[in-house]
């Protein structure tokens, strides 16, 4: 198995407002946005991010090279559940998904 | 052709002093910048306080009252005080006397407000105000307990107080993007233009190779417009500034604002030379209606904390089981000698405190942090059970027959305060018949 971190030489989280998340796999090149654009679903990153497929937002850019998802926050931002005010580590719950 | 100077992302962030001065020689229209966003949490929202220093603000806002005074052009701040709720607009307000008194200068100032009285908002009906996703409709209750409700000023609204001929405008919540495409508007350049520019810009020189530098300059014309950083290093290049529209956007081709959307999924970026990148193609779409966005933040509570930190390898290996054995019994006591409503939560430091459940792929260290978090409906009772939370962060065995372990606390007390925790409670727009009845605008004349 090949990790999703060992292909995307980037990977950044950040809340997109209160109540979305956005996460940019930026590839940098044709060949890893083709096989990341490819060989990574959509439903595996929302099992990943613990929300429902149908709430995931996918954009593959390939000018950008660039894989771009959006979810709604699993906690709004600043709510007693949310751990991290700003978004920042959820990229890392991606890391490890298999391309 | 209108040129917009943007020192940088946030007055209060920094920049590079030499970039604006290069800016001040481009012969610019307008220096524009954001206050803030609701980036930093619900908190300075809540209370209509600022997140940086008054001291650092100060000195920041002292360079660029001198730059408009050298420029002779206005300056515009959106967003005044990170969240723009009308305490926090008052707090810019007074440095803005406090440094027209030191520096000299008499000013026409413009103060836009853009708070609204929740008792008013909760009773406007689904025809009035609607929900954006994923909420749903508005709950009257939620919104009348709001501390600070402000509504995002657009273009119309930053125009009408640059058109009271201000040296200064001083403004409450806006669009990040409002402070920069309002001049541009007004003097006819492209709107799908204006609007984008204003986007890739509304973070300084974040859209170029060197973010810390601060200062961009931008050309509004009637196609398009050409993105230059004042940095000597820094370039804005087709990809840094087409790679802008993702960040902290959960759509990267549409984009929303008062009076329509912006649609870029159609625009060319274009190398000028080695620093400049031109755009062209993009889209305002106006539509039927004009809304602003609502933000609201109200206290859902009180919050005390505490963090021990625990060395014993047995103890690591088996931390959630000690602090899920905490939580049980020290709830269980709380509840017998208190009355109120609180809740005790540990999150551990060194394992799952970023991710929690979601996070597959932990390790842990030589040694953990658990923070410990009360939660309760006043402040009084959090930092009660806080305190009887103590003796089990101290001294709570894992099994029945060991000697009593101790565990670490990097203070005494080892409680400290929060006070009032604040939620974000709104993601609303509120339709207006005009763009100024939810806001505004006064005009006063500063002298030293």
């Amino acid at each position: 198995m090949t990790r999703l971190d060992q292909v995307v030489p980037k990977i950044r989280s950040k809340n997109a407002g209160p109540f979305w998340l956005t996460i940019d796999l930026f590839c940098e090149t044709p060949d890893r946005f083709e096989r990341v654009r490819d060989g990574v679903a959509s439903k595996d990153v929302a099992h990943a991010l613990g929300v429902p497929e149908a709430e995931l937002k996918r954009f593959d850019i390939a000018d950008l090279c660039v894989v771009k998802f959006s979810v709604p926050r699993p906690q709004i931002q600043g709510t007693r559940a949310d751990r991290d005010m700003h978004g920042a580590s959820f990229a890392y719950l991606l890391a490890g998904l298999s391309v | 052709m209108v040129r917009v100077l943007i020192p940088s992302g946030a007055l209060g962030l920094g920049y590079d002093r030499a970039a604006l001065q290069r800016g001040l020689t481009m012969a610019p229209d307008i220096i524009a910048i954001d206050g803030g966003s609701t980036d930093s949490g619900p908190f300075y929202l809540g209370t209509g306080s600022s997140k940086y220093s008054r001291n650092s603000t100060k000195a920041e806002w002292r360079d660029l009252m001198q730059a408009r005074a050298a420029a002779g052009v206005p300056l515009v701040i959106g967003t005044a005080g990170t969240c723009g709720a009308d305490d926090a607009v008052d707090w810019l307000v007074d440095i803005t006397r406090e440094l027209a008194s030191e520096l000299g200068q008499s000013l026409k100032l413009a103060v836009l407000k853009s708070g609204q009285d929740p008792t008013k908002i909760a009773q406007l009906g689904p025809d009035r105000v609607t929900p954006l996703a994923p909420s749903g409709q508005m709950e009257p209750d939620i919104a009348a307990s709001c501390t600070n409700i402000v509504a995002l000023a657009g273009a119309e609204q930053v125009n009408a107080a640059l058109a009271t001929g201000a040296d200064i405008v001083i403004a409450g919540r806006t669009t990040d993007t409002a402070i920069i495409a309002a001049l541009p508007l007004a003097r006819g350049c492209h709107p799908g233009g204006a609007w984008h520019g204003a986007k890739i810009g509304e973070c300084g020189a974040l859209a170029t190779t060197n973010p810390n530098s601060g200062t961009i300059l931008i050309e509004f014309d009637d196609v398009g417009f050409t993105i230059t950083p004042m940095g000597d290093q820094a370039r804005a290049t087709p990809h840094t500034v087409s790679a802008h529209m993702l960040y902290e956007n959960s759509d990267p081709f549409v984009l929303y604002e008062p009076g329509g959307h912006l649609d870029v999924a159609g625009a060319i970026y274009t190398a000028v030379d080695d620093k400049s990148t031109r755009v062209e193609g993009s889209i305002w779409v106006p539509s039927g209606r004009y809304t602003v966005k609502l933000e609201g933040a109200r206290c859902v509570g009180f919050q005390t904390v505490s963090l021990v930190l625990v060395r014993d390898p047995r103890y690591v290996a088996h931390i959630h089981e000690w602090c899920d054995d905490i939580v049980a019994k020290c709830t269980a006591k709380a509840q017998a000698r208190i009355k109120g409503h609180f809740q005790i939560e540990l999150r551990v430091i060194g394992a799952d405190a970023t991710l929690g459940a979601l996070d597959t792929g932990v390790q842990k260290g030589s040694e953990l942090g658990v923070l410990g978090i009360v939660t309760a409906e006043s402040d009084a009772l959090s930092k009660d059970v806080a305190k009887m939370l103590n003796p089990y962060l101290l001294h709570h065995p894992l099994t029945e027959e060991e000697e009593m372990p101790t565990f670490a606390f990097p203070f005494s007390p080892p409680e400290l305060s929060r006070g009032a925790l604040y939620e974000f409670c709104l993601n609303h727009v509120m339709q207006l018949d005009h763009p100024m009845d939810a806001f505004r605008l006064t005009v006063e004349d500063l002298t030293p």
